[in-house]
């Protein structure tokens, strides 16, 4: 259990590649927090800094309450699991767990009952006398939790652990390592490039950006109000619509049609306008024109892909409203606009 | 890879069965029966001539027949001490020749693994250097720097001892090479892993690297133990003694020896002698065979 603290922690590669700008920010005792971010972003160079596998070149990285910038891994009371699992291949599933135990000299009784244990938490009880080879995917993905969970660590790492499962495992087992996180109590940090992993599972997300933080918030608050357009497009599926605008005299407008919303306090000048697919209703009071093109039936909803203002725009409706191809007019919720400066991407 | 082939195996013989015969095919056996025969009718004429003795192979030369001296030349080659000082036979010189053999393959083996260990995994400043010089022996052979090896164990009193027989050997290129690429195949996750479950650097080459290469030791435990075995050169140069010969060279010896002395040379002895040499290689071979070919060809670990 422990508080991690980054103070302007970067990274530059020995050839001058600048991977992780200075980033800071804490991570409260028990938290669970997600990195994410496109594939390159710089998440694994920041997790592997806060392991001790990767150098940290700039700024200082505290768990707990000491600096552990030029502590090794193995004395930073850190666990973490890997995408490709990392199980040893010519040990059975219990000398895989039980593998950190031994090296730091515990008993073999102990390790047998702790390695006993995590087997149970995590259905491995069966599987203990077999190798990794004998093991499904999922079972691997079991194995390696179970070697982080056997050690009983202040801090979890994970890098993008589910990625190698397909879409039902990753499902379950999402799940399932929330639900022990939850139950251990252990500080976490969580790298994924899947959004939707990170919106279910985070206290936190942290979203990266070509070696930048972007925004860190609650789920709720990265969804609702992106820090920027490219937090507003990276987050959510389908992503936010974003179209360009205009702000006249207080009133939002596309290629020069009737008003969409209130713009605010924003000066008037071109902007990007951000709207969630289901912040947006049909018909009614609409009178915005917007083209259907194609209705993707999703059973539960659909989503109507078409054109507003000649650019792209996505709809999402429930089942029970019906809509076919053609003109209709919509009516985008004003809370729920979001306004974006159409240079830098911040949001307004 | 077992697991697989089998059933394939399977599912295709039935039909095969049921094609006409092809002629390519034909030709490709007859091919390498020819071929097998070839190769294996020396030994076989080897083996049969031991059972003769030594009158009638110095009359009639190599034979096909089997003749009825078998076990006692066999016997005589074994255990009837021999050469100028009647100390040596046949046991003792397989005895000299299996510790050369094992010694000079087992040191082969952990020298190379260890100078790969280094290359692979320490940030040494010049290994790629390093390596590349390691790997540029491999252009000397032993015997361009024979004698200035000889020279050396002379004066370090080593000469007639098996340390100087073998550790003069066993360092080699080719096992750091093939260690090193091995090495360097297995998957950073896991060396990782290792590190975070607090497997210091000589626990990580014991617990982990050392298992993890069991097929690699195998595949090049046998090509060294078969080259060690065969070392002819140097045995002859650092072993005067005759208490220290090997096989390989004491079949030379047996022959010579007798010629000197004008009387007919044991043929018998010196065949049988040859057929034992064959036998522990053989052995070897067949029993790591499997380790062999996995280690050469498997690459998932
Ligand atoms: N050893 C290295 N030397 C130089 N650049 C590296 C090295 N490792 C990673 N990088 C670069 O750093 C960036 C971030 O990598 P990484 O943290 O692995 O991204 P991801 O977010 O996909 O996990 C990538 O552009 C990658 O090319
Ligand atoms: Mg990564």
């Amino acid at each position: 259990m422990a508080v991690v603290k980054l103070n302007a922690v970067g990274k530059t590669y020995p050839n001058g590649f600048e991977a992780v700008k200075p980033s800071s920010f804490t991570i409260a005792d028990g938290e669970f927090v997600v990195l994410v971010g496109p594939s390159g972003c710089g998440k694994s160079t920041l997790l592997r800094m806060v392991a001790g596998l990767e150098e940290i070149t700039a700024g200082t990285l505290n768990i707990g309450d000491r600096e552990v910038n030029d502590v090794d891994p193995a004395d930073r009371d850190i666990a973490m699991v890997f995408q490709n699992y990392a199980l040893y291949p010519h040990m059975t599933v219990r000398k895989n767990i039980g593998y950190g135990l031994k090296n730091r000299g515990t008993t073999a009784d102990t390790i047998e009952a702790k390695v006993q244990e995590a087997a149970k938490m995590l259905n491995l009880t069966e599987l203990l006398d077999r190798k990794p080879s004998q093991l499904s995917g999922g079972q691997r993905q079991r194995v390696a939790m179970g070697r982080a969970v056997v050690r009983d660590p202040s801090l979890f790492l994970f890098d993008e652990p589910l990625s190698n499962l397909d879409a039902k495992l990753r499902n379950q087992m999402r799940i399932e390592i929330k639900a022990l996180q939850r139950r251990l109590g252990v500080t976490s940090i969580y790298v994924t490039h899947d959004q939707v992993e990170a919106m279910t599972m985070a206290d936190r997300i942290i979203v990266l950006n070509s070696g930048e933080i972007e925004q860190i918030g609650t789920p709720a608050e990265i969804y609702h109000s992106p820090a920027s357009t490219f937090v507003a497009s990276f987050m959510g599926a389908p992503p936010m619509n974003l179209i360009e605008a205009r702000v006249e005299e207080g009133e939002i407008r596309v290629n020069g049609g009737a008003s969409i919303g209130p713009a605010g306090r924003c000066p008037s000048g071109p902007i990007q306008l951000g709207v969630r697919p289901e912040d947006v209703e049909l018909g009614g009071a609409g009178q915005t024109p917007f083209d259907i093109s194609i209705v993707e039936e999703l059973g539960a909803h659909r989503l109507l892909h078409g054109h507003l203002g000649g650019q792209p725009f996505t709809v999402h409706v429930g089942k029970e409203v019906a809509a076919a191809p053609g003109t209709t007019q919509i009516h985008l919720k004003p809370e729920a606009l979001r306004l974006f400066d159409s240079q830098t991407g911040k949001a307004m | 890879m077992t697991e697989i082939s089998q059933p394939l195996e399977k599912a295709t013989t039935p039909k095969a069965r049921r094609k006409p015969i092809k002629w390519s095919v034909v030709g490709d056996h007859t091919v390498l029966i020819l071929g097998a025969i070839l190769m294996v009718l020396p030994v076989f004429m080897v083996f049969a001539t031991s059972s003769h003795d030594k009158i009638e192979i110095a009359r009639n030369g190599m034979q096909f027949g089997f003749g009825d001296q078998l076990a006692v030349n066999y016997g005589k080659a074994m255990f009837e001490k021999g050469g100028f000082t009647d100390t040596v036979d046949g046991s003792l010189m397989l005895m000299n020749s299996l510790i050369l053999g094992f010694g000079f393959a087992i040191g082969k083996i952990i020298i190379s693994m260890m100078a790969a260990y280094a290359i692979v995994y320490f940030r040494l400043r010049f290994a790629t250097l390093a390596f590349w010089v390691i790997f540029t022996t491999l252009l000397l052979p032993l015997e361009v720097r024979i004698l200035p090896s000889y020279e050396a164990i002379q004066r370090l009193g080593m000469a007639n001892t098996y340390s100087g027989l073998i550790i003069p050997l066993i360092a080699s290129a080719t096992g750091t090479f093939f260690f090193r690429q091995f090495f360097r195949s297995v998957p950073e996750e896991l060396v990782e892993a290792a590190r975070i479950d607090g497997a210091g650097p000589v626990k990580f080459f014991i617990d982990i690297l050392v298992p993890l290469s069991r097929t690699m030791i195998a595949a090049i435990f046998i090509i060294m133990f078969v080259f060690g075995w065969n070392q002819y050169l140097w045995p002859t140069m650092i072993t005067t003694e005759e208490s220290m010969f090997t096989l390989v060279r004491g079949i030379k010896q047996i022959t010579q020896g007798v010629i000197d002395s004008n009387d007919i040379p044991e043929f018998g002895q010196a065949l049988a002698l040859s057929i034992i040499a064959i036998i522990p290689p053989v052995l070897i071979v067949l029993f790591f065979q499997n380790w062999f070919v996995k280690g050469l060809t498997e690459s998932d670990k």
